[in-house]
């Protein structure tokens, strides 16, 4: 029975810990700080989720302690973090830095100069 | 440009309960685990600043419509007044007292007074964090 707990909970870290290798291996290669902040809010939030689970089982099943707080952890991370990373590209975009030249379209752009034609009128 | 801060001021009315419980909860969990009265002010604090900056500084001015420096002198006064109240009973300055008492909803709790101290300190460090952040982030 040990045994078991103990496969699911390694389990559960090891995708934490690869999840988080992912997002330095993403964060180094990816081309702009938009694509960067994709590879670092997404992968990065399952990786320390997956992390905080199996500490969190690990207290629950080994040692018999129920932490609410690690919960409490996992969902305060799992609302903030993909918002950190909305607010940090549209900060980037706001102060001009350009995307990739693989870019294709740029809609924010249109929608920006349709807002600023509106309060020119 | 008009901003446009729905998702972030979404996201801080959310999290500023769950900060706001949480420093609660580290402010009593102080006497048997990690925690008191200095982390708990300094989260709530934390909670406060979210709503600055995903609001402006007239909006939660309006919506915590305390002045912080007064906050600081109660705080003051409550553990000043916990450490002189012990000369009341004829023992040393700043000697605590507790007991167990049998609360209807909690059972046998232990009530300390180093708690009514820790609650000053929680009231000083949220005074004068908020008057510092207030002071330094006013225009006027």
């Amino acid at each position: 029975m040990i045994l078991v707990a103990n496969i699911i909970i390694a389990l559960f870290m090891l995708v934490g810990v690869f999840f988080t290798v992912v997002t330095v291996v993403g964060i180094l290669r990816l081309p702009d700080v938009y694509t960067r902040a994709h590879a670092a809010s997404k992968s990065a939030t399952l990786g320390v989720l997956g992390i905080l689970i199996g500490v969190f089982l690990h207290f629950w099943w080994i040692k018999g302690h129920f932490s609410i707080q690690l919960l409490l952890g996992s969902v305060f991370l799992f609302i903030t973090s993909p918002v950190g990373g909305h607010l940090m590209s549209r900060a980037a975009y706001m102060s001009g830095v350009k995307p990739t030249e693989l870019t294709v379209g740029d809609d924010l752009a249109e929608a920006i100069g349709e807002q600023k034609s509106h309060e020119e009128e | 440009m008009k901003k446009n801060n729905v998702i972030l001021q979404t996201t801080a009315k959310v999290t500023f309960f769950i900060i706001f419980l949480f420093s609660i909860h580290i402010f009593f969990a102080g006497h048997f685990a990690p925690g008191g009265g200095f982390v708990g002010g300094l989260l709530t604090t934390g909670a406060i600043v979210l709503l600055l900056l995903a609001f402006d500084l007239e909006t939660v001015q309006a919506t915590l419509p305390f002045n912080f420096t007064v906050v600081i002198g109660i705080g003051l006064l409550l553990s000043l007044g916990t450490a002189a109240g012990s000369i009341l009973f004829n023992v040393p300055f700043f000697t605590h007292a507790f007991a167990h008492f049998d609360l209807p909803l909690f059972g046998d709790t232990e009530l300390h007074t180093a708690m009514i101290f820790d609650s000053g300190v929680y009231l000083v460090v949220v005074g004068a964090a908020i008057t510092i952040i207030q002071s330094i982030g006013g225009d006027e």
